[in-house]
């Protein structure tokens, strides 16, 4: 074993790559249920994300295509999740774990011929002298446009629902869509675009993984990155900031995890894969002892009856 | 009032599948004219106030706003159009704060901190004093109402519809209600209040139009109507008023010596040292304005939330550990007040709901084997003896009106010849003849010697079947006095008064 084998540099670069699809699918879903609708679909739309870019990226040669391939692609899924839920009104619970299930499915179906592809680079971005910076240079600025583009949209989830009028219509209607209906406001429509909107970002996050993190197309890929993404909501108490720090944990300690693996550790491969996940959980359960902080009509169907 | 009114309704009207909400209704306010809208439940008024909101489209008819036709597709076109409303079941958002409740029902909202401005502003001129920046999660019902007011309000209506707006609030609350509508009268804004408390329309409300099952059945005006006649055109029939025997109380039955329960949830209400002795034959009425210990103060008593040692004794043992079941096989039954979901199980027939509490009492399920024969003729006698209107024991309880799932559910725990009965609003939600019925049973039973506590916030109830009245208050219980001579001053002092609130400037 030989710890010093570890490059902290490189460590701390390659935690912020680790953590981004994790941002992307849980903020996200955190839209969504700040909508007040639960979407157990996160892990399906992922990896139609992950297949839908990966699959666009190689026949077009361009990683850019390929994101935004990933986003219509996940999306679309999410429509389906929407029509089921919005207006046939089907539970939340069994709908997300259908969506998932298929979208596992549709993703083995469509990457039949893409496996042991290379993909095109993404280019990282070109910050100049501030890349020439000591440690602070290689750590920052040395990363693909897609990873700045998640934390931007951490900040500006959180931006829009603490301080703008969308934002608060958007958590009325989580939070009583009754009252939100009495007041006039579209719950359907509303729950609608969050639902897309979560579907758009969770596949982006998947594309991350098969187009930058790994890359390479492999069924079952996403391997219940998706499933935490839904925990990390619900533990980081609907908070985007909070949120983001629960996605940096996770992705340091499967970083670390991955090191120590190299670096030949005594400790079982098979401890060491499962670490992030557990330590994850347990730290973000801690932390959320506010309870209240539910959106309060979460996982409740809405039917406009009278 | 001869100029044009303000708002004119004719022929309105509206159909449900297998109901007529809204038959042929006609009615008209002037500016500035407090109009009731009086009717029993399912008499149809928060129909017709839908359809002037804009939240439900008429079949029929035609609304004039000043002689313009107005057909309001949305509420966002009503409000815009100067029509506010109040709602029964407040509208609000608990976990956001007044200001941003106050912005979700505005078309323009303005900066939050320009809009704070204007809620404090005008929520001084009414007297309706609001701090912007509280959670509404944590503000009493009184509080809340004004929030929907002050919503309202912001927008300078020309016409408020309030729906059954002091069925929430104590006796001083009303009266500072009642004074910030007659200054917003007074300023030429009308009024259109909907509630079935003859009292208070008596007071207040210049017109009245009285609807029965989706028609207009008179036209009167309340200041020259008594209350017993409005009373009999609502229900279209005599009212019978509930007899009740003079009785000297028998032996204690329910003891509680400082019961105090920690909050079950963020917005409950824990209960704080509550001692108080009931005793056979009695019915203690138990006031106060929802949300201050109510539900918690049934669930110690039902056995739903466990309590130490040594707070709850029943027919001298202590009660406190056990469970509902115990509790109900030595006769100390109750009847909680959400009808569906707590009282009945409301997907289930009414012989398994009978079934449900009256297994131990009626032994229904010897040796663990459901006697369904026994649980259906239990089902059937409540609903003969209680005129249950119902197909028959296997409906399911969803499907009884609200007032019928109520007579049912109040005569199940009657029919199984209880020592002591817990009560939580008996008669919510239900026309004025099975109302009358309900009390009338709970007066008998407490005549063939078994304890009551009525749980209830319709004080003219508890005033008229209460031997003693005691007010539950943020948790605390008063002492109870004797409900004979207790003046409503009194009886506001004891519910904890107006709760901060100060008399509108006028």
């Amino acid at each position: 074993m030989d710890l010093s084998a570890i490059n902290p540099i490189l460590f701390i670069a390659g935690f912020l790559i680790a953590a981004t699809p994790l941002i992307f699918a849980a903020i996200g879903e955190l839209v969504v249920e700040k909508s007040g609708t639960l979407n157990l679909g996160v892990e399906g739309m992922m990896i139609i994300g992950a297949i839908c870019g990966f699959a666009t990226a190689v026949e077009t040669g361009s990683p850019l295509l390929g994101f935004a391939a990933a986003a219509v692609g996940g999306a679309l899924l999410s429509l389906l999740f929407a029509f089921l839920t919005q207006i046939t009104l089907a539970n939340q619970v069994a709908s997300g774990l259908a969506l998932t299930l298929f979208g596992l499915g549709l993703s083995a179906l469509l990457g039949q011929t893409y496996v042991g592809i290379k993909p095109p680079r993404m280019a990282d971005i070109n910050f100049g002298p501030l890349a020439e910076i000591p440690v602070i240079g290689p750590i920052l600025f040395t990363h693909d446009i897609i990873l700045y583009l998640g934390l931007i949209l951490v900040a500006a989830t959180w931006a829009v629902l603490k301080f703008t009028r969308a934002g608060l219509i958007l958590r009325a209607v989580g939070e009583s869509h009754d009252a939100a209906h009495a007041l006039g406001y579209k719950v359907v429509r509303i729950r609608t675009l969050a639902i897309m909107f979560g579907g758009a970002c969770a596949g982006i996050g998947g594309a991350y993984i098969s187009l930058i993190r790994v890359p390479q197309w492999t069924e079952g890929m996403t391997a219940g990155i998706g499933w935490i993404a839904l925990a990390l909501v619900v533990f980081a108490s609907w908070k985007p900031w909070r949120l983001l720090l629960g996605a940096y944990l996770f992705g340091g300690i499967t970083q670390l995890q991955l090191n120590l693996q190299g670096a030949g550790v005594a400790i079982p491969v098979e401890y060491l894969a499962m670490s992030p996940y557990v330590i994850t959980i347990v730290v973000l359960v801690i932390l959320s002892r506010d309870k209240s902080a539910a959106p309060a009509s979460l996982g409740r169907t809405f039917h406009a009856s009278n | 009032m001869t100029q044009t009114p303000l708002l004119h309704l004719t022929g309105l009207s509206k159909a449900y599948p297998g109901v007529v909400a809204n038959d042929d209704v006609s009615l008209s306010i002037a500016p500035g004219e407090v109009h009731a809208l009086l009717g029993e439940n399912g008499a149809g008024k928060s129909t017709l106030v839908k359809m002037i909101y804009g939240l439900v489209k008429p079949d029929a008819g035609t609304m004039l706003m000043r002689g313009a036709p107005f057909a309001p597709p949305e509420p966002r076109a009503a409000r815009a159009a100067g029509v506010g409303m109040v709602f029964q079941h407040f509208s609000l958002f608990d976990a956001l704060s007044v200001a941003e409740n106050i912005a979700l029902g505005m078309e323009n909202a303005p900066k939050m901190r320009a809009l704070s401005q204007q809620i404090r502003e005008v929520s001084d001129t009414y007297g309706l004093p609001l701090a912007p920046d509280r959670v509404v999660g944590d503000l009493s019902a009184g509080e809340r109402q004004r929030v929907e007011i002050i919503r309202c309000l912001l927008q300078e209506p020309k016409l408020l519809i309030m729906d059954e707006p002091t069925s929430v609030l104590t006796p001083q609350e009303v009266e500072i209600l009642f004074k910030t509508l007659r200054k917003l009268s007074g300023e030429g804004t009308a009024i259109l209040y909907i509630s079935h408390k003859l009292d208070e329309i008596r007071a207040l409300c210049d017109a009245a139009t009285i609807l029965r099952l989706g028609k207009v059945v008179g036209h009167c005006t309340p200041a020259e109507t008594s209350a017993r006649d409005m009373a009999e055109m609502m229900v279209g029939s005599a009212l019978k008023t509930p007899i009740r025997a003079g009785k000297t109380p028998g032996d204690v039955v329910l003891t509680l010596a400082g019961l105090s329960a920690p909050s079950p949830s963020a917005f409950g209400m824990p209960l704080r040292d509550i001692s108080v002795e009931v005793r056979r034959g009695e019915i203690l009425g138990i006031g106060g304005v929802a949300g201050n210990g109510q539900d918690e103060l049934l669930s110690a008593l039902s056995g739903e939330v466990l309590s130490p040692v040594g707070m709850v004794t029943f027919e001298g043992r202590d009660v406190g550990q056990l469970g509902p079941t115990p509790r109900r096989k030595m006769g100390m039954l109750s009847a909680p007040e959400e009808r569906l979901g707590h009282a009945a199980a409301p997907e289930m027939s009414l012989t398994e709901n009978a079934l449900l509490t009256g297994a131990a009492r009626e032994n229904l399920d010897p040796r663990g084997v459901i006697n369904w024969g026994a649980a259906q003729r239990f089902a059937q006698k409540i609903i003969e003896r209680f005129d249950v209107r119902t197909p028959g024991p296997h409906n399911a309880a969803r499907s009884l009106s609200g007032g019928n799932l109520q007579k049912f559910v109040i005569g199940r725990e009657v029919l199984q010849r209880p020592d002591l009965l817990v009560v939580n609003q008996p008669t919510w939600g239900v026309d004025a003849s099975a109302a009358a019925s309900i009390r009338q049973a709970l007066l008998d039973l407490a005549e063939g010697g078994t304890a009551l506590i009525v749980i209830s916030q319709d004080l003219d109830e508890l005033m008229e079947i209460s031997d003693r009245f005691a007010a539950l208050n943020e948790g605390r219980l008063s002492e109870p006095r004797a409900a004979q001579g207790l003046s409503v001053e009194e009886i506001g002092l004891m519910m904890g008064g107006a709760h901060g609130m100060e008399v509108a400037h006028v």
